[in-house]
């Protein structure tokens, strides 16, 4: 799965918040049992899914990466009684957020994994990315650098002084 | 620090744990990466990272070159953080300026490109490298122990823990849902592989603890509330009413004589209703404490309120009490003991084998009670027909190693099959077989118990019984006819018997669950309560404090039960006499010139740690109340609470050297 | 007049509501006339662009520049300005957050050009004209046009900014503290807010009335409720932006009987102040399964909107990343 880049060669990449009771001791059991899965996530381990904090999510998707996902307990096994619950509430109102924003909800996934849970895992990190690679990739460094293309073209007609450029640019950019 | 003038100056270490991680992570080029990452003083990998010239190496480098933070890449945290953390102490350093990767269980094990798993590496060790800079000094908090322990379960298991920490002069509540201890063991009639007698052993202990003067033995009870943390545990227990007074009952069974039913009517749970009781009874005759008590599901007097009640009246010390109520109770322990045990898998789950049609087919639970002496038959093995059997076929992995009903192995079925093979053959002199997939017998003198039994004459038939169907050319149609393809010889045999013995497994039990959620302890994939590491660990849990024993544990035999709770006793007294316990620093703060007292964190603890200050109308976090999950963090709309080992800039900073790379350097790495 | 410290205003995308907020200075604006020379203020004054271009760089002691950057005039201009300029500062919310019209980030440029000039009902334009940035007058002569950009920048994503005063538009009290700060060299950290680096709560008059376990049952909107004068507005079910939002502008909306929208942006420690207060709220939201939350949080039928009000240029998102393929 891992070498099935997307056209430009890129690698989905998910950053993954996994609690550290329930999620990322799954992750370890998936570990020691041995179940292979997709290569493309990376874990940080918080203590529980309600330290998540939705600019977590933002920053990593503003810094490049083409999925969120958030691991937690179980509702009513929360190891801090009822973190989870603040997860889920934060979640159903932010993820409308994301989707208001353009970003595909198949990026964005919450999921409960107890600690038992190793193979699902596995199921969970294989069908998100491959759901990821059928969007492709996300690449929101690359966008903010297409956009701000618009604002270099002003140095350059202040260079060449005239106008043309920038129209002819824009019509570049706004169709293409 | 003085001496690196302010200056981050890290240790990079990566661990090939032998080949476990350097064979899918290339060690030496994320060793090579990492030495180009700002801060960086050394880099370096090796064999085992973990053992004494791994630790050594990461002190030596401390003091050498001046190093004030430290990254591992190795196994996963819960394994070896503690390690790390010690060796940068030892180097001079506070233990929270290290940071793990863990490289092993969520990477080199779960990933089949190395390619895949170096890059991977790599990402986390920037993260790491990138977030251990911003990392502080912390103080770990010490929580006194409270000296009391609870131990929850009163088998084997409870049992032994309790008398270990009796011994050792520590106050025990031992908590039983049952009127009795003893659990399953006080059931059997010999124990394998010495055949000494199981109430010869239990016995004595089970008068030992009624008797123990550090012992409170609360039996009829239940745990119904467990607040607090390791050291301060709040416990509430509901003794459920007995309907007789215990300082009262002297266990003369006198009000069972005078009861109202002339003839037990109801089936006895502990002989597996192989025999009856009354509505008030003793459990059995050693019963622990010696009791009495009544059922209101068969008492006539609380189902239709009319009796005689020739029991109060029996009673001459005036014991007997039908306005008892429920009684709560709550205690204050530092640790706890689960000893919760398991369930005998329902042989009913298993259609073809007939348990519950066919009266012939037992489980091995009811024929302990069959062959023991104090036993529902006095130890003659009769059946339900009154007949003797002459041959007896038993029936192994009755709910284990199937995926359809459990897939473990219950460790116990084959010896105790077969030494149920060995009693029955000595109660009735039939001819005994064995059905079998493998022969299990691990352990210590278990091949040499299994070798001498099987030399007695009894059959082994290796293969899985598929079908078990009366005997029509039986003129009683008693016979069953036990249907098995016998593997060695690859031919379907049936062998018709007068008795079938089903081997039943062992599994969670079935409000494992509920008490798992009540203690906050997770539960592996197959329901028995996880240990914090099998090796490591092997008793823990993952909520400190809460230690584990017996088959709540997992499927295990008397010897290894006892042993266990041994160590769990053991881990406890540790934990008490060390006097106290020192905490994850991980608690989060308020600044109080940041906060504008919006309220919106108050009511978002689940510990009530976080209070408003009317007098100074900003919010306050009681560092000793707080647990550390981070949720009011997150929640505080103007980030004026911080989270040590876990605060924003530091996950910014791992999230950003996750994603932070250069593609034109990843799609080199490629070629 | 010579000596006095140069200062220039300047308004990009904005409403005229920060050029109003300078007068609002009422008599405190004589100080300020007094102590320095304003070289540039196209609302007040007529001095032309090729007047600052003719100045030497750095000449200007401070410009203070209000409005979010959306056309490559208000870039050329922020650019100059800064050439020209010793010290810049956003001034008001557009500037410093992107504030109202940086909403536009919500929608594709041509998506809002076509409605502007051809779809929305009023509108009446059969050749479907468009503005264009260049055409040749009856004179033959060929003025240009600003170009409109496809995105709204806040000041500070198109040149370097100095401070940042928040506001919508910002109080007089911040705008006379900064004025004296810069004229008698007493100024903060580049980078700096100008404004106290806490929320809005702490001067609100409400804030005594907020029970300290507030859930949320249902979620109104001002229009739907008489609103009591009293108490906190989150506990009348309003989404209140201060617990996530600067406060300085003395709580002018909570005290006129408004929620709080969040024109002084977030406070130091927050990167995205919509991602904030929406956490905040949301995890007191009454409800544990699914169902029971999306109801409740029903009542928030724009979240973007409500939480990101002056906030989404300077949002870690910045804009709308994605659009459906148009038909």
């Amino acid at each position: 799965m891992y070498k099935e880049k997307t056209e430009k060669g890129h690698q989905i990449k998910i950053v993954a918040f996994f609690c550290n009771w329930c999620t990322y001791t799954a992750a370890d059991l998936a570990g020691v049992s041995r179940i292979k899965h997709a290569p493309n996530f990376r874990v940080i381990r918080v203590m529980c899914s309600g330290r998540v904090d939705p600019q977590f999510i933002l920053d990593a998707f503003s810094k490049g990466a083409d999925g969120v996902l958030i691991g937690g307990c179980h509702p009513g096994d929360c190891h801090y009684i009822e973190g989870n619950y603040k997860c889920l509430r934060r979640f159903q109102l932010f993820k409308k957020v994301v989707a208001d924003l353009g970003i595909e909800a198949d990026r964005l996934r919450l999921e409960w994994i107890s600690a038992s849970e190793g193979d699902k895992v596995r199921l969970v990190i294989n069908d998100m990315v491959s759901k990821i690679q059928k969007l492709g990739p996300l690449d929101l460094p690359a966008k903010y650098k297409s956009w701000d293309s618009e604002m270099e073209l002003l140095e350059k007609c202040v260079r060449e002084q005239s106008n043309e450029i920038i129209k002819e640019e824009m019509e570049v950019i706004s169709h293409g | 620090m003085e001496k690196t003038n302010g200056q981050i100056r890290i240790g990079f270490y990566i661990c090939h744990c032998g080949t476990n991680i350097a064979s899918s992570v290339d060690v030496q080029k994320v060793t090579d990466f990492a030495a180009t990452l700002p801060n960086v003083v050394v880099a370096k990998h090796y064999k085992y990272m973990c053992s004494d010239p791994g630790q050594d190496m990461i002190i030596n480098d401390i003091k050498e070159q001046n190093l004030n933070r430290v990254v591992v890449a190795a196994c996963s945290p819960f394994l070896h953080e503690r390690t790390f953390r010690n060796a940068t102490f030892q180097g001079g350093l506070n233990q929270f300026y290290f940071q793990m990767v863990n490289t092993r269980e969520q990477n080199a094990w779960v990933h089949l490109d190395p390619l895949a798993s170096t890059d991977k590496a790599i990402d986390l060790v920037r993260a790491a490298v990138q977030r251990v800079a911003s990392h502080k000094p912390l103080e770990q908090k010490k929580v006194p122990i409270h000296p009391d322990v609870l131990v929850i379960g009163g088998g084997i298991a409870g049992i032994h823990a309790a008398l270990t920490l009796g011994n050792a002069g520590k106050k025990v509540y031992l908590v039983e849902k049952e009127p009795t201890i003893g659990g399953h063991m006080a059931m059997f009639d010999k124990t394998f592989p010495t055949l000494d007698c199981a109430a010869c052993i239990l016995t004595p202990k089970m008068s030992a603890v009624k008797n123990h003067p550090n012992i409170k033995l609360c039996t009829y009870s239940e745990v119904e509330k467990i607040d607090g943390y390791v050291g301060n545990f709040k416990v509430t227990i509901k003794h459920k009413p007995r309907f007789i007074i215990d300082d009262l009952c002297v266990g003369c069974m006198d009000c069972v004589e005078a009861c109202v039913y002339k003839e037990a009517r109801f089936p006895d749970e502990f002989n597996q209703g192989l025999s009856r009781r009354k509505p008030v009874y003793m459990p059995f005759p050693q019963a622990t404490p010696q009791l009495v008590l009544i059922d209101p599901e068969t008492c006539i007097w609380f189902k239709s309120g009319k009796c005689k009640k020739t029991c109060v009246d029996a009673c001459e010390r005036k014991a007997v009490d039908l306005e008892q109520q429920a009684r709560v109770e709550e205690v204050e322990v530092g640790s706890i003991v689960v000893a919760t045990g398991f369930q005998p898998f329902d042989s009913k789950k298993i259609s073809y084998y007939g348990y519950g049609n066919y009266p012939n087919v037992y489980t091995s639970l009811e024929v302990e009670r069959l062959i023991n002496a104090s036993g529902p038959t006095q130890g003659v093995v009769v059946l339900r027909d009154g007949s003797h059997p002459k041959t007896i076929g038993i029936v192994h992995c009755v709910g284990s190693r199937d995926k359809n009903t459990n897939s473990w192995c219950s460790r116990v079925c084959c010896l105790y099959s077969v030494k149920l093979a060995h009693l029955l053959k000595e109660h009735t002199g039939a001819e005994i077989y064995n059905f079998y997939i493998d022969m299990r017998t691990p352990g210590k003198s278990m091949e040499e118990f299994y070798n001498r039994i099987a030399e007695e004459g009894m059959k082994f038939i290796r293969g899985r019984v598929a079908d078990i169907y009366p005997d029509m050319s039986d003129p009683d149609h008693k016979k069953l006819i036990m249907k098995a393809e016998d593997t060695l010889i690859q031919e379907i045999i049936k062998v018709p018997v007068d008795m079938v013995v089903l081997s039943v497994g062992l599994e969670p039990r079935h409000d494992a669950q509920q008490v798992r959620r009540m203690l906050n302890i997770s539960c592996s994939t197959e329901g028995f309560y996880i240990e914090r590491h099998p090796k490591l660990a092997p008793v823990s849990t993952f909520t400190d404090g809460i230690f584990l024993a017996g088959c709540c544990q997992g499927p295990k035999d008397i010897p290894d039960t006892v042993a266990q709770a041994g160590a769990a006793a053991a881990e406890v007294l540790a934990l008490i006499d060390r006097g106290f316990i020192e905490l994850e620093p991980n608690t989060a703060f308020i600044t109080e010139e940041e906060c504008s007292g919006c309220k919106s964190c108050i009511h978002l603890c689940p510990y009530t740690a976080i209070s408003f200050l009317e007098e100074k109308k900003k919010a306050f976090i009681n560092e000793a109340l707080c647990k550390g999950c981070g949720t009011c963090v997150a929640a505080c709309p103007s980030g004026s609470i911080k989270q040590n080992l876990f605060d924003d800039e530091e996950i910014y900073s791992e999230i950003d050297g996750i994603l932070n790379f250069d593609h034109i350097s990843r799609e080199l790495s490629y070629v | 007049m010579a000596d006095k410290p140069k200062v220039a205003f300047y308004w990009c995308a904005s409403c005229g509501g920060c050029e109003e907020s300078i007068v609002d200075l009422a008599e405190d604006i004589l100080f300020v006339a007094d102590n320095v020379d304003i070289v540039m203020w196209p609302v007040g004054l007529d001095f032309k662009r090729h007047d600052v271009e003719a100045m030497p760089d750095k000449s200007i002691l401070a410009a203070l520049i209000n409005g979010a950057i959306r056309t490559s005039e208000q870039e050329e201009m922020a650019h100059l300005m800064r050439q020209k300029s010793q010290v810049v500062i956003a001034y008001g919310a557009c500037a410093h957050q992107g504030g109202i019209p940086a909403l536009a980030n919500q929608f594709e440029l041509e998506e809002i050009l076509r409605w502007v000039y051809h779809d929305s009902p009023s509108t009446y334009n059969d050749e479907k004209t468009r503005p264009q940035t260049k055409f040749y007058d009856e004179n033959g002569r060929i003025p240009e046009l600003p170009q409109l950009w496809n995105v709204v920048r806040t000041l500070d994503q198109v040149i370097d900014v100095d401070y940042y005063l928040p506001g919508c538009p910002p109080s007089p009290k911040l705008l006379k503290d900064a004025v004296i700060a810069l004229l008698t060299g007493n100024v903060p950290p580049k980078g700096t807010v100008l404004a106290p680096d806490i929320a809005l709560c702490e001067e609100c008059p409400r804030k005594e009335t907020k029970p300290t376990d507030l859930v949320f049952d249902e979620f109104k909107r001002p229009h739907q409720v008489m609103i009591d004068t009293e108490k906190c507005l989150l506990a009348q079910g309003l989404i209140c932006m201060g617990p996530a939002t600067r406060a300085g502008c003395g709580a002018l909306c909570t005290i006129g009987n408004m929620p709080c929208s969040g024109c002084y942006g977030p406070t130091s420690r927050v990167r995205d102040q919509g991602a904030k207060i929406l956490s905040s709220i949301a995890s007191s939201v009454n409800g544990k399964t699914e169902h029971e939350i999306d109801k409740i949080i029903a009542g928030i039928p724009d979240p973007v909107g409500t939480f990101y009000r002056y906030g989404l240029a300077g949002s870690i998102l910045r804009k709308k990343v994605k659009f459906e393929e148009r038909v």
